[in-house]
């Protein structure tokens, strides 16, 4: 008659972080006390379904196991016993992680049944409960609390620290282009996310911020900055998976957003420099981390470091009622500028009012200076991305020593600029690019934490977030082109 | 397809809360936004296939099916048949796993429902904090 063995427990980790350490079939040695010393035969991975596990136990006994089932997305071992001195037969066991959602959790289930020689069944059935599992579940436990699977990847020291689990490829479903183009040119693919080497993180993505850049990289306009084939995506948020070494502020299980200057965040599994992370304070959704990180950065290097508004200055802002224009309406509002904005149609009009900007200008073919002043007298900034299209315009708008900030091309590339033509009310141009502001990880994160305080004080509204899935990235961008959408586009991995 | 997942560590045997939560009509006694319960057709509550007709104590009605009954797992499935949220195919499980290392057990609530674009976060949202981490909040106040 078969024996079958139960035990569970929570571990107060995240699930990731467990996970990291039981996927690997070769990491038993490290954390289980029982275990003396332990290898995968034949140079096989370790996460390699059907590779065996061989090792020796404390008291001399020697075992052979099988992985006979990984998964990642339902967080399961099973594996079975070949060979072993000790008297375990048709031994199959299974590992199942499940999160406690309700307090970042994991519950730990391991099970098994075998035979065993008649009269055994009870000695072998607690010797597996006591000195396996329940040991086990002690032993990981204090493994996590010392942070030794944190220290593992870092420390190099040791050779067998180099088939670690996660200093292997993961995985990764992504959206590529491979020939510039319209929306149609986005494809999803199959990859592999590297491990992290020293001074990376890895990080399992749930929500990926859709901007206009993305389009330009699509349409190749920027061609360096996205050879073919090429991923686009330049923020996104999710959890960290693990660390490579010279990472010491984020820990796997850590909830993160990032925003980085090389696009490839069209993805669900991604590794990138730890100096482009940022962690998430828990009032911050992923979403509406990815819908605002880079937007809302961009909103406050212009405004402070670039535009230096306060009180009276006079702000005009093209497609205030999109992604960046809602956040710079309302942040400037509440530096006390004086905003204008323009909008493509009446209902993005009503929008752009209620996020504080007073002077509204529906206009659908680029012209605006006439009534920007008569409304103020002039802009002192023009903060547009509308590009070749409104130039003229832009110059018309603008009061004397006005600055004209020129953000984005949605309406195409901006013809180049003579100096002459900011000759004649001495103007000012800029054609800044966010990542310049934040080029360490000490400026990032303060900008980072401005955002997150003026969503939670109410300076910025929580975005008007557009979900599409990942797979369907190709409807989120012909969307955004479109010029229907309201608020931000995330893409849900 | 839209999928919530909750899920939570309650401290009592699975045997005691199971005890407490089998009864299909049972939603009033334990759970704070349900207002009251009754079976249609006179049927029993354990009975696969019976119909829990309740309001919620905002008032809304709602009827939903019971479709399996585990003893040996500690489950239930139920469907919505008639409610207010703008749900269709919407079927959850509530499910215990015993925690053999303590007195307490694992819960977990999930559903998978269609609903109209773009009202799924809303809806993610109400059902898993609003209704079923609601009810888990109750169950974890019962328990300690």
């Amino acid at each position: 008659m078969l024996q079958k063995v139960v035990r569970s427990t929570i571990i107060d980790a995240p699930i990731e972080r467990v996970w990291a350490v039981l996927r690997d079939f070769n990491s038993h040695d490290q954390w289980h006390d029982v275990v003396e010393a332990s290898r995968i035969e034949g140079d096989e991975r370790s996460d390699q379904v059907g590779c065996i596990r061989s090792f020796t136990l404390r008291d001399g006994d020697r075992i052979r196991e099988q992985l006979l089932t990984l998964s990642d997305a339902k967080h399961v071992s099973t594996y079975c016993i070949v060979e072993a001195t000790v008297p375990l037969q048709r031994y199959v066991a299974t590992v199942t992680l499940k999160p406690v959602t309700d307090g970042n959790r994991t519950f730990w289930h391991w099970e098994s049944t075998f035979a065993t020689p008649p009269g055994r069944e009870r000695e072998l059935r607690d010797m597996v409960a006591q000195d396996v599992y329940e040991a086990g579940f002690a032993n990981l436990r204090r493994h996590l609390q010392r942070g030794a699977d944190l220290r593992a990847s870092s420390s190099g020291g040791a050779a067998t620290m180099t088939t670690m689990p996660t200093a292997l490829p993961m995985p990764t479903r992504r959206i590529a282009v491979h020939r510039y183009g319209d929306a149609s040119e986005l494809h999803a693919e199959d990859a592999q996310a590297s491990a992290p080497e020293a001074g990376e993180v890895r990080i399992r993505q749930r929500a990926i911020g859709v901007n206009y850049l993305d389009v330009y990289l699509r349409r190749g306009w920027i061609p360096h900055l996205l050879p073919l084939p090429g991923v686009p995506g330049m923020e996104a948020a999710g959890s960290v998976i693990d660390v490579g070494s010279q990472v010491t502020s984020l820990m796997p299980g850590d909830r993160v957003a990032y925003l980085g200057p090389a696009p490839g965040a069209y993805c669900s599994v991604r590794t990138v420099p730890a100096a482009w992370v940022v962690r998430l304070p828990p009032t911050i959704e992923d979403d509406v981390a990815a819908a605002t990180l880079l937007k809302g950065i961009t909103a406050d290097y212009l405004l402070r470091d670039l535009a230096h508004v306060g009180p009276g200055t006079r702000l005009l802002v093209h497609a205030a009622a999109g992604g960046v224009g809602q956040l710079v309406c309302a942040w400037a509002r509440r530096l006390g500028a004086i905003v204008l904005g323009t909008v493509s149609n009446e209902e993005k009009a009503r929008l752009a009012r209620a996020r504080g900007c007073e002077h509204v200008i529906v206009t659908r073919d680029y012209r605006f200076a006439d009534a920007v002043q008569r409304a103020c007298g002039g802009a002192d900034v023009v903060i547009d991305g509308l590009g070749d299209a409104a130039r003229d315009e832009n110059l018309a708008a603008l009061a004397r020593r006005g600055h004209w900030i020129s953000l984005g091309q949605a309406s195409g590339p901006l013809a180049p600029l003579p100096p002459d033509a900011l000759l004649a009310k001495s103007l000012t141009f800029s054609r800044p690019v966010v990542f310049d502001y934040v080029t360490t990880q000490v400026s990032l994160a303060e900008r980072a934490q401005r955002v997150w305080t003026a969503l939670a004080d109410g300076t910025l509204p929580a975005p008007l977030i557009e979900r599409h899935a990942l797979a369907a990235a190709a409807q989120a961008h012909a969307r955004l082109e479109s010029r229907a959408t309201t608020g931000a586009l995330v893409l849900i991995a | 397809m839209v999928n919530v997942y909750v899920s939570t560590v309650l401290n009592a045997s699975a045997d005691t809360v199971w005890s407490r939560i089998r009864d299909f009509n049972a939603m009033p006694q334990w759970h704070p936004g349900i207002a009251d319960s009754r079976i249609e057709n006179d049927q029993a509550a354990d009975r696969v296939g019976c119909i829990r007709h309740f309001h919620t104590r905002d008032g809304g009605m709602i009827r939903e099916q019971l479709l399996a009954l585990s003893d040996f797992e500690y489950s239930f499935t139920y469907e919505i048949l008639e409610s207010p949220m703008g749900v269709t195919n919407y079927i959850s499980t509530l499910q215990l796993t015993p925690v053999t290392d303590g007195n307490r057990c694992f819960a977990e609530w999930s559903a998978e429902f269609e609903c109209a674009p773009g009202r799924e976060a809303e809806l993610t949202q109400h059902i898993g904090q609003g209704v079923f981490q609601a009810g888990f909040d109750a169950l974890k106040r019962a328990y300690g």
